[in-house]
């Protein structure tokens, strides 16, 4: 049953921010915000850096996981995520040219505009996935990852030509130690997009089914699958543009939540959404304990443990993947 | 193959002379250190992934692809984490690389047997698992290259990670005897490859221990590896392009003609490419960036024409 799942995972998630405020470089003495009241300097970091930290995590976390599932379910493939089919990285290339063409833009034309290269990257590997004979599970993501490698050479490329190499590393590497109050509310805008996922679940499904399958039901086949990957391009973006990427979260954990709930979207996204914000908590969380009081990106723990569970997961399904 | 010969004696030469200014006792020595790093490194990386290849029996797979070179990085950051950078500075480069070969070979060994070891598995398992587990080894590297204290880390940077702009010299010497050694090895072996194109039944059928020369030649594959990524740091996509330029431009199966023309055709990518980014262009070392572009592009347009089936 979905309902225990759902609220141990939010148990899961409001222990793990608790942790999360209680942690970091700066000292933070629960105590003394009793003893001294409103005046304490705990509350000032408290509400500056800890809470839009824990805030930014939990809504990046959700906003991938999110993502991931509409892709999953939209390219019927189970290997996919922004960070494999080409969306992150357009998007990160979005964010150079902005940087390059007008470094004054504010940051939502910013993330407005990484949304339209996200969007267009996405394009492009549906595509070329229509070109490719042989429609095999694990060709999709291993077109998708090839092609995330061409465009980042791209990026690589142009940003070495203009010396800003160093400043991409701070947008293609994952890390929550630059979130500040002021500078992660842009990512407010996962909740509007968990909200109309959760408005479309049966939609999505349907076209999931396919063109002919949906269209057969009375589903405008094309409004949706635009409408879904338009999500998918602006929560991204989001992501990309306020702490930079996060690889194979969008894909470990909606098909974690799967082998437990099954593909039925409407019941297992509050499973997604609150999964994806637990994994990413514990992994900032790790990071900031491992080498205190310094800090590893999320960037890195999440390639590591990422990875792995990718990994397991296609040796896990081979007999019936392969 | 004359014109391929040609051709990267003109990319040499040109590498060697192009604008150089100044004092040509100083720009020929410090040019033919560079020359030689890359030769070296087009040589190994092309030998190792069409005998890969071969072995595999499909133009698609490369060491490259299936995360040697990142396994490598990886057994070198984990050899500094564990010994401590201080010790590790004082053991002597030669050693140390004989020590990080042995251990990839162990791993390959284990890697690969985990991989092929089932009698028939889809290539596009491997291939996927070979691109994850590379990023694995990256991330794993990466994260300990984190742990390492910032100021060890800097002062062992330059000397274990190399790039084609930071050409490690000080194993040149060891790497061109390896390098000869084992092409020396391939070349008295080329009837055998030959043979292990045909497939596993032909092969046995035609007298040669295929399990036995798989595994040695395996072998030969790392050490090349191990000796390209010493020398310049991971490429992933190089071998596949010159690989396959080669099957396409030398439309034979011939072992003796196939391994010195993606030879020669690595040479002219890289030294023609590296004159044209450097002198022409002045692009300093963005080669490995464009290799990657083009090789990624490669690897689409194999998948696309349907090579994998």
């Amino acid at each position: 049953m979905s309902t225990p799942v759902t609220l141990w995972t939010a148990m899961a998630v409001l222990v793990l921010s608790c942790i999360s405020l209680c942690i970091g470089a700066g000292t933070f003495d629960l105590q003394a915000l009793w003893t001294d009241g409103w005046h304490a300097s705990e509350v000032e970091v408290l509400l500056v850096s800890r809470l839009p930290r824990t805030l930014a995590l939990i809504l990046a976390g959700a906003g991938l996981a999110i993502t991931g599932l509409i892709l999953q379910i939209l390219v019927r493939n189970r290997f996919v995520e922004p960070s494999t089919v080409g969306t992150t990285e357009s998007a990160s290339l979005g964010v150079l040219l902005v940087v390059l063409l007008a470094p004054g833009m504010p940051v939502v034309g910013r993330m407005l505009v990484a949304a339209t290269f996200a969007l267009a990257g996405t394009g492009l590997f549906l595509l070329i996935l229509r070109t490719v004979p042989l429609r095999s599970v694990l060709m999709v993501p291993l077109v998708g990852i090839v092609l995330s490698g061409v465009i980042g050479a791209v990026t690589t490329f142009l940003a070495f030509r203009f010396d800003l190499l160093q400043s991409i590393g701070a947008w293609t590497m994952g890390d929550f130690s630059v979130v500040l109050r002021g500078r992660y509310e842009l990512l407010w805008i996962v909740l509007a997009a968990v909200a109309m996922a959760y408005a479309m679940a049966d939609r999505l499904t349907v076209a999931g089914m396919g063109h002919d399958f949906a269209t057969n039901l009375g589903l405008n086949h094309r409004s949706v699958m635009t409408l879904g990957l338009v999500i998918v391009a602006i929560v991204s973006a989001a992501v990309v543009v306020t702490v930079g990427t996060i690889p194979f979260l969008g894909l470990v954990v909606p098909n974690v939540v799967s082998l437990a709930l099954g593909d039925n979207m409407r019941r297992s996204l509050p499973v997604v959404v609150l999964g994806g914000a637990a994994l990413v908590l514990v992994c900032d969380i790790m990071g900031r304990i491992v080498i205190h009081p310094y800090e590893i990106p999320i960037g890195t723990t999440m390639g590591v443990l990422g990875s792995a569970l990718f990994l397991w997961l296609l040796l896990r399904g081979r007999s019936r993947v392969a | 193959m004359t014109a391929l010969g040609a051709l990267s004696l003109v990319a040499a030469a040109l590498f060697m002379t192009l604008e150089a200014r100044g004092n040509w006792s100083f720009v020929l020595p410090f040019r033919a250190t560079k020359l030689a790093g890359l030769v070296l490194v087009a040589v190994a990386v092309a030998v190792a992934t069409v005998v890969f290849q071969t072995i595999t029996r499909n133009r698609i797979l490369t060491p490259g692809i299936m995360g040697f070179g990142a396994l490598y990085v990886l057994i070198q950051t984990v050899l500094v984490f564990g010994l401590g950078s201080a010790r590790v500075a004082g053991i002597d480069p030669r050693a140390l690389f004989a020590a990080e070969v042995a251990l990839m070979l162990v791993f390959a060994g284990l890697l690969f047997r985990a991989l092929f070891g089932g009698s028939t598995r889809s290539l596009h398992l491997l291939l996927l698992v070979g691109i994850v587990c590379g990023t694995l080894f990256a991330s794993i590297a990466g994260l300990l290259q984190r742990l390492i204290d910032p100021g060890e880390f800097l002062i062992l940077q330059d000397r274990l990670f190399a790039s084609f702009n930071g050409i490690d010299d000080t194993l040149l010497g060891t790497a061109a005897i390896v390098v000869a050694a084992v092409c020396a090895v391939l070349w008295r072996w080329l009837p055998v490859l030959d043979v292990l194109a045909l497939g596993r039944e032909h092969a046995i059928a035609l007298g040669v221990a295929q399990d036995r020369m798989v595994a040695l030649a395996l072998g030969l594959v790392t050490i090349l590896v191990a000796v390209s990524t010493a020398l310049v740091g991971p490429i992933a996509f190089l071998g596949l392009l010159v690989a396959n330029l080669a099957y396409m431009l030398l439309p034979t199966a011939r072992h003796a003609v196939l391994l010195p023309g993606a030879a020669l055709i690595a040479v002219i990518c890289l030294v023609g490419g590296q004159t044209l980014l450097e002198r022409v262009l002045s692009y300093d070392t963005v080669l490995a960036v464009v290799i990657e572009f083009a090789g990624g592009l490669v690897f689409l347009l194999l998948v696309i024409k349907g090579a994998t089936r």
